[in-house]
């Protein structure tokens, strides 16, 4: 599990090239959906929320897609599978990868988001990164898994999304109503209901998608 | 077919015969419709990881990842397969392919030989007990070549297993015990023997 974090990680320092576009896509999407809500201070900072994590959402879908396309150039998938120890190692540790190049692009877009849209979050920084964990996990969690399962479909840049979308609807909408219940002071305490659901999915994705992966993984 | 410890067979046949799907599914990278094999006493169906403990395979593709170095490269497959990442071992082992020199060089800077090789040190940091090699003398000059049998009369020292799939019967034909033929997935021949240039299709490319 460690050496396929370390070595996705390792792969990503040594060409930052992957990173470098998904920030600049990921800051790109957030300007755009500025231009489209308009000037309006209070709409920006009510919708602050929603364009996070459909930000998140959009630039996500790219690391997923290069996380397999690395193994797939020289033929490394095969090799990969065909080490000793159990598959889910490789999920793991993918998913690892994948969860500590999300949280930078992340660290880089929340700033932005305080700056464009107005984002209240010193209303509740330190819940509001809890939340940004929570939803993240579960969003990589699929991510991880559906990549897999596109990897070896030739259209797998137009399949993922159209897989994970979908299943990413729970998470998504935890995820944006307990932000924006934290943004707008939670006078009512309603991100705790929203928090239980997050971790909730969290585990029952994170279980299955360990237990389903070596089947889609294997040609 | 059956292929005794200690014996290095050639598997040969024309192309589309099935070679190269029989030598993934036993190594397990694909999973078999129908049938079974044991790789010592351990079946592909029931206890692939098992048959992983003990097998390694080089393929078409070498697997290299070009953006880590070769040194790298080893470091990861000895982490994937749960062998030690002395330093020392990596070293030698590259000494062993005659790549010692490029341990620093980056995969992407590397031919498509100098690739095959590294392929072949991850199996030098393996104690497997099954080589499975397809094609494996494709983009090798001599040196190369030499190495590749090497490995395989180093496994069959050590009382190990090997299949090779190759159309070419001058590089193979020292470094095997017999040839077994298939057509279509079947097994139609099998020497007792040495290998004989008859059994080796005349057109070259992959199984």
């Amino acid at each position: 599990m460690g050496a396929v974090a370390w070595k996705d990680l390792a792969v990503e320092r040594r060409t930052k090239a992957n990173f470098n576009a998904v920030v600049f896509f990921a800051a790109l999407t957030m300007l755009l959906f500025g231009f489209a809500l308009g000037a309006d201070t209070e709409a920006l900072k009510a919708a602050s929320g929603g364009v996070l994590w459909l930000t998140v959402l959009f630039s996500g879908v790219l690391v997923f897609n290069r996380s397999y396309q690395t193994e797939l150039e020289t033929g490394a998938l095969e090799v990969l599978l065909m080490y000793p120890g159990e598959r889910w190692s490789i999920f793991a540790g993918k998913f690892l990868a994948n969860l500590a190049f999300v949280l930078l692009v992340e660290a880089v877009i929340l700033p932005l988001a305080v700056v464009l849209y107005h984002m209240p979050l010193l209303n509740a920084p330190w819940s509001v990164l809890m939340i940004m964990l929570l939803g993240t996990i579960g969003f990589v969690t699929l991510g991880t898994f559906y990549a897999a399962m596109a990897s070896r479909v030739r259209s797998r840049e137009v399949l993922l999304p159209l897989l994970l979308f979908p299943m990413l609807v729970p998470v998504l909408i935890a995820a944006v109503q307990a932000t924006s219940a934290l943004l707008n002071g939670d006078a009512m305490g309603d991100s705790r209901t929203w928090v239980r659901l997050l971790v909730v999915f969290d585990l029952i994705f994170f279980v299955a998608a360990l237990l389903a992966f070596e089947h889609v993984i294997e040609g | 077919m059956r292929v005794e410890a200690g014996e290095v067979i050639a598997l040969v046949g024309r192309n589309g015969s099935g070679k190269s799907t029989l030598m993934r599914a036993i190594s397990t990278a694909l999973r078999p419709t129908r049938g079974t094999a044991t790789v010592y006493g351990n079946d592909i169906r029931t206890d692939p990881g098992g048959v992983r403990e003990l097998t390694a395979m080089i393929g078409h593709a070498t697997g290299v990842y070009e953006d880590l170095t070769v040194t790298e490269n080893l470091h990861f497959a000895c982490r994937m397969a749960g062998e030690s990442t002395d330093p020392k071992r990596l070293l030698e082992a590259l000494e062993r392919v005659g790549l010692a020199h490029e341990a620093n060089e980056r995969g992407r800077n590397l031919s498509a030989g100098q690739q095959r090789r590294i392929a072949l040190a991850r199996v030098f940091l393996r104690p497997v007990r099954l080589l499975l090699l397809d094609e494996p003398y494709t983009s090798f000059d001599d040196e190369g070549v030499a190495r590749v049998n090497e490995a395989l009369a180093d496994l069959r020292r050590r009382g190990g297993a090997g299949i090779v799939i190759t159309h070419d019967f001058e590089r193979v034909r020292t470094a095997v015990d017999r040839t077994v033929r298939i057509d279509n997935g079947v097994l139609i021949d099998a020497h007792a023997g040495p290998p004989m240039k008859q059994d080796f299709p005349k057109k070259v490319g992959h199984g």
